[in-house]
């Protein structure tokens, strides 16, 4: 297993693996934002968790594709389902190494942005918070939705779809976080129960997508 | 003599045959009694005016857009368990005309909140799942047209017709947690409150959720027939190519 995660995290960092993308999408998401809106910071400040989570969100989709569909293609993934690893667990390990290459430098970067889109003070910490919690959701719930729809030629866009209406409930708690802790309100109740959700995706979709991607590679 | 009989093709079709004259004509009778009743032979109501009257189509196709996902989910666990081709079909079926349930509700709603709640759209939580619903919709029947060989596009759609159902009832309530609602309770199912609703509309309004029941059991049975005769259709021609 952790020569899988290896493997993955090597394919992404290297040449052409689309490591970067997300972030530099996400830094474009938050430069566009108050060229749309207008530069008042206090406009900015009350948009900022929300933008901050759709930015984050959006760029988290934009490689979630890459999963699976190159394995499938050059039949790795048929090497990897007759492998001694459970297909579940092999999702899993794919679903981490997506999240330590787009969510982890995500939550890292975050801050970053939350500056440009003048973010209250006692937000920052909770931004970070809550896309660490997050962000693993978001992953692992796209790794179903590649699982998906793998077998689907041009399929990025029906993954879109698919993936976005499951990301309502993680954006919904998420943002809340981030808001209230901007506001310097209460955060343990949106943030556990994303947490909540982050735990219970992990637990259950490794085997949804282990079921879809078994479908497709019959 | 058992249920699953009927998970045989030509035994549903035979059965479907039969049934579907009476249905068709049940269907047509609440239908029509339901929303002439309700439309013509009920006062205006006190504040709302005539624009409560929306209330019969609007609630039964409320239900049925909820209903709909919940017989699809149904559905796709009998295709996933004992793989019988009907039930498939018939979540197949199913999934456009729960859509289109959906968007009643939702014009609906619309038209009658513009007079009374002065918009046409509110982030009311209700509201907003049902938008999120139709979405669920939208992404079930593109993936359904997306795979081209029929039993895999059946064991996708049921995965994900079964991870949509949890992400929507999740859906539901973390909209509820994030915006205070503009729409009302159901009134339908209060329970201990002796006539929620006036007499005079609980009747016809519950003779027009039978009829939307009726209608939504007439269109799957059509559809499931029609998917069925596309499915024999494509195995004949799959035959005369080898032939």
């Amino acid at each position: 297993m952790r020569a899988l995660l290896l493997r993955d995290l090597r394919l992404a960092f290297r040449a052409g693996g689309g490591f970067g993308l997300g972030l530099a999408f996400f830094l474009l998401v938050a430069v566009l934002v108050p060229l749309g809106v207008g530069p008042e910071p206090a406009t900015l400040a009350k948009i900022a968790p929300g933008i901050l989570w759709v930015g984050a969100l959006l760029a988290c989709l934009l490689s979630l594709d890459r999963i699976f569909a190159l394995d499938f293609e050059d039949g790795s993934l048929d090497l990897l389902a007759t492998s001694p690893i459970p297909l579940e667990g092999v999702v899993a390990v794919k679903a981490f190494a997506h999240w330590l290459v787009t969510g982890l430098p995500l939550t890292l970067v975050a801050p970053v942005l939350g500056v440009l889109l003048n973010l209250p003070g006692p937000g920052y910490l909770w931004l970070v918070a809550s896309l660490a919690a997050g962000t693993p959701a978001l992953s692992v719930i796209g790794a179903f939705g590649a699982a998906l729809t793998v077998g689907i030629k041009r399929g990025g866009l029906l993954l879109s779809l698919l993936v976005l209406p499951l990301y309502v409930p993680t954006l919904i708690f998420g943002a809340e976080v981030v808001k209230r802790g901007a506001a310097g309100a209460e955060v343990s109740v949106p943030l556990l129960l994303l947490a909540g959700i982050t735990a219970g995706a992990l637990a259950l979709l490794p085997f949804a997508a282990a079921a879809a991607i078994r479908v497709n590679l019959r | 003599m058992s249920l699953w009989e009927y998970a045989n093709p030509k035994k549903f079709m035979q059965l479907s045959a039969g049934v579907l004259p009476w249905v068709g004509g049940l269907t047509a009778v609440c239908l029509i009694v339901g929303l002439v009743w309700g439309f013509f032979l009920t006062p205006d109501d006190f504040r709302q005016g005539s624009t409560v009257k929306i209330i019969f189509l609007h609630v039964p196709s409320a239900m049925m857009a909820i209903n709909a996902w919940v017989m699809m989910l149904v559905a796709s666990l009998i295709w996933l368990i004992r793989r019988h081709h009907v039930s498939a079909l018939a979540a197949k079926a199913a999934a456009p005309v729960g859509l289109t349930f959906t968007a009643i509700a939702l014009v609906t709603g619309a038209l009658w909140g513009q007079p009374m709640w002065g918009t046409w759209w509110a982030w009311d939580p209700r509201l907003t799942a049902f938008l999120i619903l139709a979405l669920f919709y939208l992404g079930y029947i593109a993936l359904w047209q997306a795979v081209e060989d029929p039993d895999t596009a059946a064991d996708l759609t049921a995965v994900l017709c079964m991870v949509g159902s949890v992400f929507a009832v999740l859906s539901r309530y973390a909209v509820k947690f994030w915006n205070q609602g503009l729409h009302q309770d159901s009134t339908i199912l209060k329970v201990g409150e002796k006539d929620p609703i006036a007499p005079a509309f609980y009747v016809p309004l519950v003779v027009c959720i039978a009829g939307f029941v009726l209608l939504f059991v007439l269109l799957v049975l059509m559809r499931t027939r029609t998917e069925i005769r596309a499915r024999r259709l494509s195995a004949l021609l799959a035959r005369e190519r080898l032939a």
